[in-house]
């Protein structure tokens, strides 16, 4: 009788690894492919950052003295700072805008999916080519937007902006990420605003409550999760600058000067033009720690209005 | 009186509505000429010659006597076929290898019980909060080492195997009712056969906003081509526009003709799957 009840365990359990092995088998494909190309780099650039490499000749174990070397780089600094300005920037403005249009585009109105489809254009054109367009459209000395400012305006020649260079650059980074970004934001918030039930609003409506009333205690609300999932990925997603940078404020050679570097720049530059590697890995744990930290604050925040 | 006064009231009220959806249709074609002046502003450069391109007065949209030979010259200027095929071919493949992979492995985190389960969905899940950026310099010198800089191979292993495209897919997947799979499973099909005649049917919404958002990133990707394609012939459009921008930088209308060429798939399979779009990015959970 045991024999029976082994024979039969045994069956179950064969079973259970059969079936086990059919869910290995559907994760294998993306799973190998994952671990080989993301999980193992990623492993290997946190050791990185403790060693000196120039990628070729012999590695060598430094402990600390990367990080340490990064507290007197000046460049480091000012690569910090703009990348920091430019989230700050950035996010609250993209937010903001996609909510409002989402709201405006979620109303019954005439050829509603062509106002949805052309503010969707700037988040699928190309950075390349659409860069090309702004740099044109804001030439300092040729552009229509100074030509208007000058002509229209009467701002005086030698006060038009120079969009690209200066302390001006950050500003036209993030007026030109809040004109890319905030279409494919709308859409999440569009999808946000079809969950929430029309009876809300009817039940606010017959109690008299005007649109304010009815955005601050119903819309705002109910798209708290939509929110946090906004900002989260606006987060992440602007500490990653870069190419916009370099195709903005980077002239022929695609060199940032100090006025309009970023994090990720300095981590290619140090990486491909110096081979440094060790020391843009460290750079790398610096945009890391940032984007964990502010996530990790969001996700708190995020709990406590849950409680 | 009363009545007279409730007459007023709803007077009033339409007249605020009027007013309000008057404000909605202005700030609405406010940001609409915001989106699309850049690109009418292209399109009508890359008729232009030089000198039209920043002609103010008069500004015209279309010039007297369009440069069409514009979208011809930029084809003998830089091997400019070539970028698009290598461009046409990564993304395609990338496309087909993200969704094939990705719906295959999310159907198994969605509807299947397994040892590790969640250990490997953690995996996933904690590498989409993690910059590419962070990692790219050792996974570029990891794929040295195997022989794949400056190969097409090296993209297609870089951007096929996203954990976005898994864990967008496991969303919408946990959105599809258990006991259909249960009644499939009962009825003696195997899972391999659930997968492909009752869950891909299902996913087209999923699989359409996972296909926009793949092809878009695969066509428009930059830095990626940058570190690891060096020889001209195996350059992505986007390195080969970004050459041309830097060669030809006083020839505006070529440039917006080469720009206009970039866009226009994109723009195609865009509009092909948009109708899905929005329903595919409230099923998948993206809204959060």
């Amino acid at each position: 009788m045991d024999e029976k009840r082994a024979v039969k365990n045994k069956k179950i359990i064969s079973r259970q690894a059969r079936r086990s092995l059919v869910a290995y088998s559907f994760i294998a494909p993306n799973f190998i492919g994952f671990a080989i190309f993301t999980l193992i780099p990623i492993v290997f650039a946190f050791a990185l950052a403790f060693m000196q490499w120039d990628g070729s000749n012999e590695i060598t174990f430094v402990g600390l003295k990367n990080f340490i070397r990064l507290a007197d780089d000046t460049f480091f600094f000012a690569a910090f700072k703009n990348t920091i300005i430019y989230v700050i920037g950035t996010v609250p403005l993209t937010m903001i805008a996609s909510l409002a249009l989402a709201i405006v585009l979620n109303q019954k109105i005439k050829a509603r999916g062509f106002f949805r489809t052309v503010a969707f254009f700037p988040y699928v054109a190309s950075l390349v080519a659409i860069t090309a367009v702004w740099s044109m459209i804001f030439h300092p000395s040729k552009g229509p937007v100074n030509y208007i400012l000058l002509n229209v305006f009467g701002v005086a020649q030698e006060n038009l902006p120079k969009w690209f260079s200066g302390s001006l650059v950050l500003f036209t980074l993030i007026l030109f990420s809040v004109w890319k970004y905030m279409g494919y934001y709308m859409v999440i918030y569009l999808a946000g605003l079809q969950g929430i039930s029309a009876e809300l609003y009817e039940a606010c409506g017959l109690d008299g409550a005007n649109t304010w009333q009815k955005f601050k205690y119903i819309t705002w609300p109910q798209l708290r999760s939509t929110t946090f999932f906004v900002v989260v990925m606006l987060t992440i997603n602007c500490f990653k600058v870069y190419d916009i940078a370099v195709m903005l404020a980077g002239g022929g050679d695609g060199k940032l000067s100090t006025s309009a570097t970023v994090l990720v720049y300095y981590i290619y530059q140090n990486a491909f033009n110096y081979w440094d590697l060790g020391y843009s890995s460290a750079i790398a744990m610096v945009l890391f720690l940032m984007v964990l930290i502010i996530t990790l604050i969001q996700f708190r925040y995020e709990k406590k209005l849950d409680a | 009186m009363s009545a007279q006064n409730k007459d007023k009231k709803a007077g009033s009220k339409s007249r605020n509505a009027v007013i309000g959806k008057t404000l909605v249709y202005i700030i609405l074609l406010v940001i609409t000429a915001a989106m699309i002046v850049p690109f009418l502003w292209m399109l009508s450069a890359s008729i232009k010659s030089n000198r039209e391109v920043f002609l103010m007065d008069p500004f015209v949209w279309i010039p007297k006597e369009p440069k069409w030979d514009n979208y011809v010259k930029i084809w003998t200027k830089i091997p400019l076929l070539k970028f698009v095929s290598n461009t046409v071919f990564l993304t395609i493949v990338v496309t087909f290898l993200q969704l094939l992979t990705s719906s295959f492995a999310a159907y198994s985190f969605a509807k299947l019980e397994f040892k590790h389960k969640n250990i490997l969905f953690l995996a996933y899940i904690a590498t989409i909060a993690m910059p590419w950026q962070v990692y790219m310099v050792p996974q570029f010198i990891m794929m040295r080492s195997m022989g794949l800089n400056d190969k097409l191979l090296a993209m297609i292993c870089l951007q096929a195997f996203s954990a976005f495209g898994v864990f967008m897919m496991k969303q919408f997947y946990e959105g599809i009712p258990t006991e259909l799979c249960e009644a499939a499973r009962i009825d003696g099909m195997s899972e391999y056969k659930i997968y492909a005649k009752i869950m891909l049917p299902l996913s087209k919404p999923a699989l359409s906003t996972l296909t926009i958002f793949t092809f878009v990133n695969t066509w428009n990707d930059y830095l990626g081509p940058l570190i690891y394609l060096k020889t001209e012939s195996k350059k992505t459009i986007q390195l080969g526009l970004k050459m041309f921008i830097g060669q030809y930088s006083s020839e505006y209308g070529l440039i917006m003709a080469g720009s206009m060429v970039s866009l226009i798939p994109v723009i195609v399979v865009f509009l092909c799957l948009q109708k899905y779009f929005v329903e595919g990015v409230a099923s998948t959970g993206l809204k959060g």
